[in-house]
């Protein structure tokens, strides 16, 4: 039973910005090759943190969205954990009412980046 | 004889705390869920140290207060929010 879920990941300010392209595809190819569904994907870029995580005060903010099933879950959990340059990430469930609101979001979001370019 | 002798003259009238009927945002304005990832909604509900505002200022029902605290504390969790800090606002 797919279930959808949503997790953002802070990685570490150090990287080049190849590194970070190259950290958050890794994820995304871990997602897409256990047979789940990328939904959406953001990149807050860097931002400022509000308190040092590893005594760095900034970090390049990164969101996946996704339908997964529960089992695949524990095997992401332990890539975030094993890799050095992911300092901070949090995985969610999403119920309806949040599925409801990313799906209102990603609107606003694509119609922001239309705009833009 | 001053009839109302009794009465207390104050210089400036005592304002009496007008008592603004609260309300929950959430029911009014149909919030269904409660969103971690933006610090600025979030800090409406947060005093000037960062510390979650209790029901009876905000007066929120006590369903939403719950959601609102767990973002709260997510939100913190990926460093969106401090978990202290002076003069946030």
């Amino acid at each position: 039973m797919l279930n959808q879920y949503e997790t953002v990941f802070i990685a570490t300010p150090v990287l080049s910005e190849a590194q970070i392209k190259e950290a958050v595809g890794k994820f995304k190819d871990l997602i897409t090759a256990s047979g789940s569904e990328l939904i959406h994907e953001e990149h807050w870029g860097l931002k400022k943190l509000a308190y040092p995580i590893q005594k760095k005060s900034t970090g390049f903010y990164h969101l996946l969205e996704f339908k997964a099933d529960p089992a695949f879950i524990g095997k992401l959990e332990i890539e975030f954990r094993r890799d050095e340059r992911i300092i901070r990430f949090i995985t969610l469930k999403l119920d309806k009412y949040a599925a409801e609101y990313s799906a209102k979001r990603q609107k606003k979001v694509n119609a922001k980046t239309q705009k833009e370019n | 004889m001053a009839t109302n002798s009794s009465e207390i003259r104050y210089l400036t009238p005592t304002s009496v705390e007008v008592k603004k009927k609260k309300y929950c945002r959430f029911k009014k304005s149909g919030i269904r869920y409660v969103d971690y990832k933006d610090p600025e909604f979030l800090k409406k509900f947060l005093n000037e140290q960062g510390k979650i505002l209790p029901r009876r200022l905000t007066g929120t029902s006590l369903k939403y207060q719950r959601k609102v605290s767990q973002a709260v504390k997510r939100s913190r969790m990926i460093a969106l929010l401090p978990y202290v800090t002076d003069l946030m606002k």
